[in-house]
């Protein structure tokens, strides 16, 4: 799993049916000390994050899991809300 | 998932049976504000997108997730056409002839894009 601050969200009408009613938000990955790592992505999201907040993403198959029983077609979902972290 | 914009077509006669009546389309994957980065990649369309629109495309064995995709020797499957990008203070408007198609407030949406989308459009 990666950290990762929420920018923003994706609005899509057209889309596979397993992914309608499910919220798309674009992540910027983060390093421990906050700062943006790689490329922008978007993922589902299965805990009501929104747009500023700081959390956690799992990546590939496993990021279906969330939604069971239904199979969204994702490789990146949201599975936490981070309060705070500390790094030594 | 990654965004891509639909840059092309491919034609294959000899290919996979299972991958027989499916459309391959090469995409170009995009920052949120529509900037092209990373390499092209080829991808089956599970939603019938087309040449120019904005897609969301889902990557690694997760592609085999989407609509009759199932079993299918692929690792990229477009599962959705892009209306939108709200993104910290402005919004990408991406698929001009997707949001005439689409609802009433999609439309009204229209009326406020800013000079990011304008710059996308071109």
């Amino acid at each position: 799993m990666q950290l990762a601050r929420v920018i923003g969200e994706v609005v899509s009408t057209v889309k596979d049916a397993n992914l309608s009613g499910v919220t798309l938000l674009v992540l910027q990955p983060i390093d421990a000390t906050g700062a943006n790592v790689g490329r922008t992505l978007v993922a589902l999201d299965s805990v009501g994050a929104g747009t500023g907040e700081h959390v956690f993403f799992v990546r590939g198959r496993e990021a279906a899991f969330p939604f069971y029983p239904s199979e969204p077609p994702t490789d990146a979902s949201i599975v936490g809300i981070v309060d705070h972290w500390d790094v030594e | 998932m990654i965004v891509a914009k639909i840059v092309g077509t491919v034609v294959a006669t000899r290919k996979d049976e299972r991958l027989v009546s499916n459309k391959l389309l090469v995409a170009r994957p995009i920052d949120p504000s529509g900037k092209p980065e990373g390499t092209y990649l080829v991808a089956v369309d599970t939603v019938d997108a087309g040449f120019g629109e904005t897609v969301l495309i889902v990557s690694g064995s997760s592609a085999r997730m989407a609509s009759g995709m199932k079993d299918c020797p692929v690792d990229a499957a477009i599962v959705g056409i892009v209306d939108t990008i709200h993104v910290a203070g402005f919004k990408t408007e991406l698929n001009g002839q997707a949001n005439e198609r689409a609802s009433e407030p999609t439309r009204a949406e229209r009326g406020s894009r800013g000079p990011a989308s304008e710059r996308v459009g071109e």
